[in-house]
């Protein structure tokens, strides 16, 4: 009977961990050997990769440019979905409008960068412009923009992109927190006199606050992996790399497997602390209820 | 008794001749993974269907596009390569060997083909691929109607070429088009540019040099080369659009501004590929007439005009007879007349015949090619991806957008640093 009772669990849990050593166990812990060794894994190199990642000189702007991406992609795709979610559910038309916002989210990242950069697209002054921006501004009498080229604001208009697909996702499940806060709160505190602003500041956001949270850290560990829009758009050109897409062209452009593995191991270890957070945080709710 | 030792006999013929159609299927068959699409995939598949006649083999052709090196990469890595693949270039071709993926090839496959060639495609002596054809990249194109009506004079120094870039100034005009954009391989339209100012200021000596990273990128050869790109490239007057016009229009895209009206540029220097793009642009264009090539001319005169080029390499994957057998066509005569019929390119078998040709340019660019004294292959396919297809290829975007030329040659010094 003992003895049962100390396989079983073991039996249990058996499938999940070959699955996860397999899986994940074992790419990682080779991630971590690849790292120290040379462009074909066959010699040892120390940190010299590491060294590498901290000093070229594009690592530090693909490191600069990471946390352009993490502070304004973030802040403004949860700032756009939690405006929206609450002021699109005081209106009639609210579904109507949600499916229009959430739409760019059909779009694959691939698809959404090439869009944009027809719409970013320039010609030289005096001729027929067939990007949309330009088209825009020479009408008003300006003349044409390279959108993408221009340093640093060309990052940004890189970002406006992310953030034009990914706002839709952030709004639907803001809205869903929105929408299951007692409207009794609300109500009793319109009674007592607050003001939208102060019900907004005082009870709704502190209300969505562990949802707030975890858009956030979602939102965080999504964009420091970010590749595809600067991939298609510039790649990497005129000061927009990021550590992904300088990870890709290490891997199969120059065939350097130990940088490549580096900069894995360099994003592992930038998201393993968002990772812990948003932990931390499900076990001390999970702890209140 | 009888039936069972009947079952055992039908089973063991049953089996064998299982195990025959096996052999068999698989001798009969071939994969081969190429770069191409539209025309030329279309003409590469007219070249092979020969080879299926001829032989019974049946070749499955695969297009993958141009990121093809990353294909092979994750194709070799996984024990499942296509038989034969087209390799974009000799260096990514030395990465296969160093992995020991690809297959040794005999000397008797490349037997009319120039000395050059085969040396590019060998490494430590073994023949390890075959150029189907070839491209020369020191041309200028330009639109001999609009030359004669400005009174124009095809330039044959680099002195009367900047006379001439003057005189479309002066006149109102745009010498030239340049376009770097290419997606993910943006700038290497300004390496070509590079690789031929460097063999006609340093000769094909220091270009080699250069190649081989045996003298250093802020070396003041190169630096000159550089300088000598950014006088044209980042001069308002000479680039249609500027520099942000070379920076943003599409390599493919640019030639086309020689045919609108009026023009928006008088010349464009591009390899003979370029000729497939302008039929498809402008299919009514009759070449020779309405457009046509010079070599871009010599800068210094004791390094004369030596010539720039590239090369369509095939490299086999699996040592299996059918894939020999399709290497050896490849590099056939015969196979090479039909690819090059078909397409602007330059066969480099020595037993195509003049005649294979399409048309009066790329007839008149292979004589070209047969008569140069020096030629070279582009640089930088041959350096390590990561300064070739890497540092290089940014740091003309770098340049070409504003940056310090003394930064962005110390930046690619570095990176060539570690890679070699």
């Amino acid at each position: 009977m003992i003895r049962a009772g100390k396989i079983k669990p073991w039996l249990y849990i058996a499938p999940v961990v070959v699955l996860l050593s397999f899986f994940l166990i074992y790419p990682s812990v080779k991630t971590v050997i690849l790292s120290f060794y040379g462009s074909n894994s066959q010699e040892f190199v120390g940190v010299k990769n590491y060294v590498f990642a901290f000093t070229n000189s594009t690592m530090v702007t693909a490191f600069r440019n990471n946390a352009l991406w993490v502070f304004f992609f973030t802040g403004l795709t949860v700032t756009f979905g939690l405006i929206l979610a609450v002021l699109l559910d005081r209106v009639p038309y609210e579904s109507v409008a949600k499916s229009v916002i959430f739409l760019p989210m059909a779009i694959s990242m691939v698809g959404a960068s090439v869009i944009w950069k027809f719409v970013y697209a320039w010609q030289p002054p005096g001729f027929p412009q067939i990007g949309l921006l330009n088209r825009v501004v020479t009408f008003l009498g300006g003349s044409p923009i390279a959108w993408l080229i221009e340093k640093p604001w060309n990052n940004f208009f890189i970002i406006f992109v992310g953030v034009w697909i990914w706002t839709g996702f952030c709004m639907v499940v803001l809205s869903a927190a929105y929408k299951n806060i007692p409207r009794q709160l609300m109500e009793s505190a319109r009674v007592d006199g607050a003001n939208e602003w102060q019900i907004f500041w005082r009870i709704t956001f502190p209300l969505m606050r562990p949802t707030i949270a975890v858009v956030a850290t979602t939102m965080i560990v999504f964009v420091l992996k970010i590749f595809d829009f600067v991939y298609v758009m510039t790649n990497g050109n005129y000061n927009t790399e990021v550590i992904a897409n300088r990870m890709y062209k290490e891997m199969f452009k120059f065939q350097h497997f130990g940088r490549a593995s580096t900069l894995a191991m360099v994003l592992l270890i930038l998201i393993v602390p968002v990772m812990i957070i948003n932990i931390r945080r499900f076990r001390r709710q999970r702890a209140i209820r | 008794m009888l039936k069972k030792s009947l079952s055992v006999l039908l089973i063991g013929v049953l089996l064998i001749g299982g195990l025959f159609a096996i052999s068999f299927a698989q001798e009969k068959k071939v994969s081969i993974a190429v770069t191409w699409s539209g025309e030329e995939l279309q003409a590469f598949k007219k070249t092979i269907k020969i080879f299926e006649e001829e032989t019974g083999i049946d070749v499955t052709v695969e297009s993958v596009g141009r990121d093809i090196a990353t294909v092979l990469v994750t194709r070799v890595e996984g024990g499942n390569p296509p038989d034969v693949a087209a390799i974009p270039n000799p260096g990514q071709m030395e990465e296969f060997v160093k992995k020991d993926a690809l297959v040794s090839l005999d000397e008797s496959i490349v037997e009319s083909h120039p000395e050059a060639f085969v040396d590019l495609a060998s490494v430590d002596g073994d023949i390890y691929g075959i150029f189907l054809s070839a491209d020369l990249k020191s041309l200028v194109w330009y639109n001999p109607k609009e030359f004669e009506k400005h009174d124009y004079e095809v330039p044959e120094t680099w002195g009367e070429l900047t006379d001439l870039s003057d005189q479309i100034v002066a006149d109102g005009g745009t010498p030239w088009c340049i376009g770097l954009e290419s997606g993910p391989a943006s700038g290497w339209p300004g390496t070509d540019w590079i690789e031929d100012i460097m063999l006609r200021t340093a000769g094909p000596d220091m270009y080699d040099a250069w190649v081989n990273h045996d003298i250093e990128w802020t070396d003041a050869v190169v630096h000159r080369a550089w300088e000598k790109f950014g006088s044209i490239v980042k001069d308002r007057d000479y680039v249609f659009g500027g520099p942000t016009g070379a920076l943003t229009i599409n390599f493919g895209d640019s030639v086309a501004g020689l045919f609108t009206d009026p023009p928006r540029c008088y010349m464009h220097r591009q390899a003979t590929f370029i000729q497939s793009f302008i039929k498809d642009q402008n299919p009514d264009l009759v070449a020779g007439e309405d457009y046509d090539v010079f070599v871009l001319p010599s800068i210094d005169k004791e390094h004369g005009n030596p010539l720039l080029g590239a090369g369509d390499l095939v490299s086999a994957f699996n040592d299996t007879p059918a894939a020999h057998s399709l290497m050896e066509f490849l590099a056939s005569a015969e196979a090479q007349e039909v690819w090059v019929k078909e397409l602007g390119k330059l066969a480099v078998n020595t037993k195509v015949s003049s005649d294979a040709y399409p048309d009066p340019i790329t007839a008149k660019t292979a004589k070209i090619l047969s008569e140069a004294e020096i030629f070279r292959f582009d640089g930088s396919d041959l350096m390590p991806s990561a300064v070739g297809s890497g540092t290089f290829w940014t740091g003309i975007m770098d340049y070409v957008s504003g940056e310090d030329l003394e930064k962005v040659l110390k930046d690619i010094e570095r990176s060539a640093d570690e890679a070699y």
